[in-house]
């Protein structure tokens, strides 16, 4: 069984993989120039030329592109190439108003089953193992993502998508599931599924799990090793980027290994947007090198994070990133889906209430609660209690279109949620994700 | 013809209801008749008072919602079945009671009976045909 997917690149010397970034950055920045009127603009306004950037060293002067830019430039505008050399788009949970569309030539989705693959290997996959993706299949990139990553190694792929966790259970029985890529919170759940089924981990196969896609925590993933009877192996990626496997863990499960030949990874000040040495705490960049479809430079992230080139056991040379340990805007990741304060605060508006509301998010037995508390104004209230319950039903809906999720909502009189001085109290987040 | 009650949002919250009465007590208003719907989150205090223009106003004022809502008040003779005839008589015209609360009144062997239905009219109507009397407004309610 191999140990890595791309040796040459996965243990390549730090000079090795600086000759490759360099190259292919030159490369990207002119095509980039050349091809996307968004960014030629920015950097126009910048005064960076093509010419300018002849290596990682030089990355700094790129000017960055934010979650704005791409919705200014949504749909087509941050288009890397003609829409006819394109094969499939991808998009991410939604956002205010418009969605993030990104576009895939069959080169990225080639190199993104790379990815992928390489995060199947360093979880021990090989061609024998048979891997259940219970990613959603669809516009979200985790099912496609694995499932191409999981082909790629030769696995037997089992596409079942999220949900009917009894039949999940069924096939990994039966089938002999050894390896199981989901969210981490549907991985506990199918843990506790099992267990409500009366069957423990010896009655199924699996032997690692790649879990991403949301935040979890070391807690978390000791449950799920202990329920399910695996090692549990975290992944990270963003739709901007490309999907899940951006970075990767390996055995030594102390951060995510980044496949940087493909994604150049920063860390910024978030305030200022000066780069910071490694080791410090920040924002994460990334530079595509190779996308084509949706080539974005310098992409921030939002996500607080740490990046290390401490030797790893496992051999490999990729640079690491921590667990994100935050964000730096106010964006929220609840069961698996992103989520804005805005948004809620759109649908409120557009329902007829007051911008004066409150999102609790906690987790109760691995799964995300969402609590929105809402000031009734006198003109909504009525003496009945079913008209009431009506009224929280039929908002409790408008946000489920928006988000994707449930929440529960509670109405509440009117200036009893607090009146900040300054800055809003909008959201309590008392999940504990982070150390 | 019917009653105007005052309908309370209350949040499930320690002094929730105190705030509601503390305010109706400084304005002197006499509370009536009550009764509490509670739901895990708020309840909804229904009230008979002295003076429910007076009662709105001093809620509203303190940023308290409430509003008046038109109920039927109905007097039963107090003794067993005296409610159940009311009810027949709407449960027979289809007529769904929202809600009701019952209170002893000061006249002698009545009880009274406020309750809540779609179409008042209609309701009181039915009742009067079947010979039982309504309540005429806060008057009834005078000590």
């Amino acid at each position: 069984m191999a140990k890595y997917y791309q040796p040459d690149i996965e243990t390549a010397s730090l000079e090795e993989m600086r000759a490759i970034q360099n190259e292919k950055l030159v490369k990207q920045v002119k095509r980039v120039y050349e091809n996307v009127e968004y960014y030629r603009k920015l950097m126009d306004e910048k005064g960076v030329t093509p010419d300018d950037i002849k290596s990682v060293d030089d990355l700094h002067k790129l000017p960055f592109l934010t979650k704005a830019d791409l919705r200014d430039a949504y749909p087509y505008g941050l288009l890397g190439t003609d829409l006819k050399n394109c094969v499939r788009i991808h998009s991410t949970s939604g956002t205010t108003g418009k969605r993030v569309v990104a576009f895939y030539t069959q080169a990225d989705i080639d190199l993104w089953d790379d990815c992928c693959a390489r995060a199947i290997v360093a979880a021990g996959g090989s061609n024998e193992d048979v891997c259940q993706v219970a990613y959603g299949y669809g516009l979200f990139t985790g099912g496609f993502g694995l499932n191409g990553g999981s082909q790629k190694v030769g696995c037997l792929t089992l596409p079942m998508s999220s949900g009917n966790t009894e039949r999940q259970i069924q096939f990994m029985q039966d089938l002999r599931s050894t390896i199981l890529c989901c969210t981490p919170s549907y991985a506990a759940y199918i843990g506790e599924t099992l267990k409500e089924m009366g069957l423990t981990p010896d009655d199924i196969n699996l032997k690692a799990g790649i879990f991403g896609a949301e935040p979890w925590t070391e807690e978390m993933r000791r449950d799920i090793e202990k329920s399910l009877g695996i090692k549990a192996y975290d992944i990270y990626g963003l739709t901007e980027s490309t999907g899940p496997g951006v970075a990767f863990e390996c055995e030594e499960q102390t951060g995510m290994h980044i496949n940087e030949d493909h994604f150049l990874a920063e860390i910024i000040d978030p305030d200022t947007g000066e780069v910071l040495p490694e080791g410090s705490k920040g924002e994460l960049v990334f530079t595509s090198l190779d996308k084509e479809g949706f080539p974005l430079l310098r992409y921030r992230t939002r996500d607080i994070c740490v990046l290390s080139r401490k030797k790893c056991s496992c051999g490999r040379t990729l640079i690491k990133m921590a667990k994100p340990m935050g964000r730096s805007d106010d964006m929220l990741i609840i069961r698996g889906v992103n989520v804005f304060p805005s948004q809620i605060e759109t649908v409120l508006l557009q329902e007829g209430y007051s911008p004066n509301y409150l999102i609790e998010v906690d987790r109760a037995n691995n799964v995300d609660t969402l609590d929105i508390s809402v000031e009734l104004s006198p003109e909504q209230f009525s003496d009945t209690v079913k008209e009431l319950s009506a009224k929280e039903k039929a908002l409790a809906n408008a946000i489920k279109t928006m988000l994707g999720i449930n929440p529960r909502v509670h109405l509440v009189a009117p200036k009893t949620i607090t009146r900040s001085e300054g800055k809003a109290v909008r959201v309590i987040d008392k999940r504990k994700l982070h150390d | 013809m019917s009653v105007k009650q005052i309908s309370v949002f209350v949040e499930n919250k320690k002094g929730g209801l105190y705030e509601v009465t503390s305010v109706l007590n400084n304005a002197g208003i006499d509370i009536r008749a009550l009764s509490i719907a509670d739901t895990t989150d708020y309840g909804i205090l229904r009230l008979i008072v002295s003076d429910h223009e007076k009662a709105f106003e001093v809620l509203k004022a303190e940023g308290i919602i409430a509003s008046v809502t038109d109920v039927l008040g109905i007097e039963v003779p107090d003794v067993p079945g005296g409610f159940s005839q009311a009810i027949k008589v709407l449960s027979d015209a289809d007529i769904a009671v929202e809600y009701a609360y019952a209170f002893i009144t000061r006249h002698e062997g009545a009880a009274c009976v406020i309750i809540r239905v779609e179409d008042n009219a209609k309701a009181a109507n039915l009742l009067g045909k079947a010979g039982i009397s309504l309540i005429e407004a806060d008057k009834a309610f005078a000590k």
